[in-house]
């Protein structure tokens, strides 16, 4: 386990090494000029040059990469040439917005999936499981916007009962921040439910075909209980895994999402930095994003070892 | 199951109930307004960072100069009472208004108009902080009385104090512009979320009248769509400008909202590369301006809204004078001057930002200009950073076409280094004396300017962008047209 935990954390360094490599080199041939584009039209050659030397861009590139590796090393993540305000603390900011959407979009997704999936199973012979199936079809080929666009029209522009968007802290105004919250989760919930709630039903599925349950069928248990009390734990294996790659496609889709509802998160930050060619936050944006996926990733080979404890020992 | 249903039964109750006390705003204080703009400003100072989000949130609002402009355009006083010029134009005296205190407590007087004037040669970073090179110096002749010399005449300066350029500072409030910004304004900034909004609270110390509402939340919604939607929902009260023009029929139909259409400082330009050929021949460019429709231009890409112009001046201007109809739409004549400058099928690159009204209004130029053979690439290049770079900065285009915001820009012409190479000494003749010049000279001077560059087709105005407010049926006193920097809250009412 130690060793394999030390794997993981080497891979996990080396990636986060790569990524930030990638995102500097791209960032560096991308054209335009952060200080072009903070200074606005109008702006003389000499004041871009003086700028680009005030933010340290015309230094060498290899000299700009390491000044800020040095820096995320002892937790700085430098100043954002934009808005001049130190990156970390607004990192941190927006991460919690992102986690809450992701959170509570990933938490709609399993109450979706897992009663609807397992139903779906169990029924797979009935009109009820075949409709079951043909909803998540449908709800696996709605994109998260256009869901987001879809469910504001409805409920925030027609029928007025929650906002179209925007952020509330929740320790500014609990109840508005849940207002505020329930239309971005359903966005990203609901099709990433409709995914999910098929992994679900074909393991699920698989499940009801072992021999294993069929004996606890014949021990006198009723369907559900054999399935609840001996299946479901096995079906969750490949489903914990189809959830850790769902909560990395989250995060992509919360970068529209959050757009789409004018959330401060993390992805409209992205959005935003790149178009200024923010370099240094750009760089810690990633970063921070590819922590996440990598640790998600560490999560889901823990939740493993849980839930099967025949893979622990190997 | 059943308790399940219950439970979504009460969630829904909870969602309904919570909804039910929201009609009015964010807070549903009446005292408070939610207004909803597009562009976010990056930081609070815009003496280092450019751009119009700066000052449109804060000038008059948390800042306030010497002068600014009412909603006709006009220069009326501001924290100067009054002001007079020496027969050579180029000594004013500003008598200061009394009891004046910046939001950090401390007094304003001449001391500060030196410090904030003289501190736009030192401290500025932005490129427009050149307006302020004509100041020879500034004396203080006593508190309420400031005496500015200017090394020539110059009527622009006297403009320009309205804008960012003219705003008051303190010395003890220059510390941390970027986060802290301190004015003399009725308002003052209470909190930044990034990504989200400003919120501005008045100022108790105010020295003028008190603002109609308390507390302003300034919301910055990048997407039109998402901005329509936040007034639907009634997210917010007003819209400050509308960017998707096809939207305005769902407000104009709603009795909820009042839409008003004014005119801005922003003109749509064709701009043609004048040092390149073959847009360096006069005939060429002319042979262009009469190819394209404009009216038909406008109703394509921006939903017939925007007022034709001719020439870089908007209404609200002193010198407007309508010249939009010196070149009518005449293919026939744009094909035969084409013939005699030697270039019946040039092919020319639109170099353009990737923004919705230079992209519809790109693909109606190229079609036009296909229907008298000339042959036009479009290519959309990421706003601001690549089209700033390529086109703006290295010159590297035919044709682009692009907003002109600022005020007063026909003043660009005069510059031969100006992205679109225009050269002509007389244009910058007349721009000199218009600026020395009595007000009279000013706007016979300024009208010669705008004929010049109409006859040159030194570019081709395709429309001048509209304002378009949209705002709830209980918000008054908004100003119809855009005329300043600021969206000016300081007006606002309720009916």
């Amino acid at each position: 386990m130690t060793l394999r935990l030390a794997r993981r954390v080497a891979i996990l360094l080396a990636s986060l090494f790569v990524a930030s490599i990638v995102v500097f080199v791209f960032m560096a041939v991308l054209p335009g000029d952060p200080a072009q584009v903070a200074l606005g039209v109008n702006a003389t050659p000499d004041l871009v040059a003086k700028t680009r030397h005030d933010f340290g861009i015309d230094r060498p590139l290899i000299t700009q990469y390491l000044d800020w590796t040095g820096g995320v090393l002892h937790g700085d993540f430098g100043r954002s040439y934009v808005t001049r305000d130190a990156i970390g603390p607004q990192l941190t900011d927006r991460l919690g917005v992102t986690l809450w959407l992701v959170g509570t979009g990933m938490l709609v997704a399993l109450a979706i999936a897992l009663p609807l999936g397992t139903l779906a199973a169990v029924r797979h012979r009935k009109a009820s499981g075949t409709a079951l199936s043909g909803l998540t079809q449908i709800g696996v080929a709605i994109p998260a916007f256009i869901a987001a666009i879809l469910l504001v029209q409805v409920f925030a522009v027609r029928l007025r009962w929650l906002p179209s968007g925007g952020w509330t802290p929740p320790n500014q105004n609990a109840g508005e921040w849940i207002r505020g919250l329930v239309l971005p989760a359903l966005s990203l919930g609901l099709v990433q439910g409709a995914v999910l709630t098929r992994y679900v039903r074909s393991s699920v599925l698989d499940t009801l075909g072992q021999d294993y349950l069929r004996t606890a069928r014949s021990k006198g248990l009723r369907p559900y209980q054999a399935l609840f009390r001996h299946g479901l734990r096995n079906a969750a294996v490949p489903v914990v895994t189809v959830l850790g790659l769902q909560l990395a496609t989250l995060l992509i889709g919360a970068v529209v999402v959050e757009r789409v509802f004018v959330l401060p998160g993390l992805g409209s930050m992205l959005l935003d930095s790149v178009a200024s060619r923010d370099l240094l936050a750009v760089q810690g944006i990633v970063l921070v994003l590819v922590v996440g996926v990598l640790l998600v990733n560490f999560v889901v080979d823990v939740l493993y070892n849980v839930l099967d404890p025949r893979l622990r020992g190997s | 199951m059943r308790r399940l249903r219950v439970a979504a039964l009460a969630l829904l109750l909870v969602v309904s109930s919570c909804s039910a006390g929201s009609s009015a705003t964010v807070t549903g204080d009446p005292n408070s307004l939610s207004v909803g703009f597009t562009a976010e400003p990056q930081n609070f100072d815009f003496t280092r960072t450019d751009g119009a989000a700066i000052p449109q949130a804060l000038l008059y609002n948390v800042y306030e100069g010497l002068v600014k402009l009412d909603a006709d355009g006009k220069i009326v006083p501001l924290l100067a009472n009054a002001w007079t010029v020496s027969p050579d134009r180029k000594t004013y005296d500003f008598q200061l208004r009394q009891n004046v205190r910046f939001s950090n407590d401390a007094p304003f007087s001449a001391e500060d108009v030196k410090f904030s004037l003289l501190r736009v040669k030192t401290d500025w970073k932005i490129s427009i902080k050149s307006k302020m090179d004509v100041v020879d110096h500034v004396d203080v002749v006593d508190p309420a009385h400031a005496r500015v010399v200017l090394s020539k005449p110059s009527n622009n300066w006297l403009f320009d104090l309205t804008t960012r350029i003219g705003a008051m500072f303190s010395p003890t409030g220059v510390a941390d512009l970027a986060t802290t910004p301190i004015g003399t304004g009725p308002y003052v900034v209470a909190q930044r979320r990034r990504g989200d909004s400003i919120v501005l609270r008045e100022n108790t110390a105010y020295w003028g009248h008190r603002p109609a509402y308390h507390t302003v939340y300034l919301k910055y919604i990048k997407d039109p769509t998402a901005l329509n939607n936040a007034l639907l929902s009634n997210g917010i009260d007003i819209i400050s400008t509308i960017t998707a023009p096809d939207s305005i029929p769902q407000f104009d139909s709603d009795k909820r909202f009042n839409v008003v259409q004014g005119t801005t400082n922003s003109e749509v330009t064709l701009a043609f590369n004048d040092t390149r050929a073959p847009l360096n021949d006069v005939r060429v460019r002319r042979a262009l301006t009469y190819a394209i429709d404009r009216k038909a231009l406008l109703d394509t890409a921006w939903a017939g809204r925007g007022t034709l112009i001719g020439s870089m001046v908007p209404p609200t201007d002193p010198w407007y004078e309508d010249l939009s109809q010196v070149y009518p739409f005449d293919p026939a004549r744009a094909k035969a001057l084409l013939a005699e400058a030697g270039q019946p099928n040039p092919t020319l690159r639109l170099r353009i930002p990737n923004l919705p009204y230079a992209v519809s209004a790109a693909q109606v130029v190229a079609s036009q200009l296909a229907d008298v053979g000339v042959r036009v690439t479009i290519e959309p290049l990421d706003f601001p950073a690549v089209w700033l770079k390529q086109v703006f900065t290295d010159h590297d285009f035919d044709l682009s076409i692009i907003q002109h915001v600022e005020a007063r820009d026909i003043t660009t012409f005069g510059n031969p280094d100006y992205y679109w190479g225009y050269h002509n000494p007389s244009v910058k003749d007349l721009l000199a004396q218009a600026d020395s010049g009595s007000t009279e000279q000013q706007v016979a001077a300024m009208r010669e300017v705008a004929k010049t560059i109409n006859a040159d087709a030194a570019a081709d105005w395709l429309f001048l962008f509209p304002n378009v407010i949209v705002a709830k049926t209980k918000v008054t006193g908004f100003t119809r047209n855009q005329v300043s920097e600021s969206f000016d809250l300081t007006d606002l009412g309720r009916s």
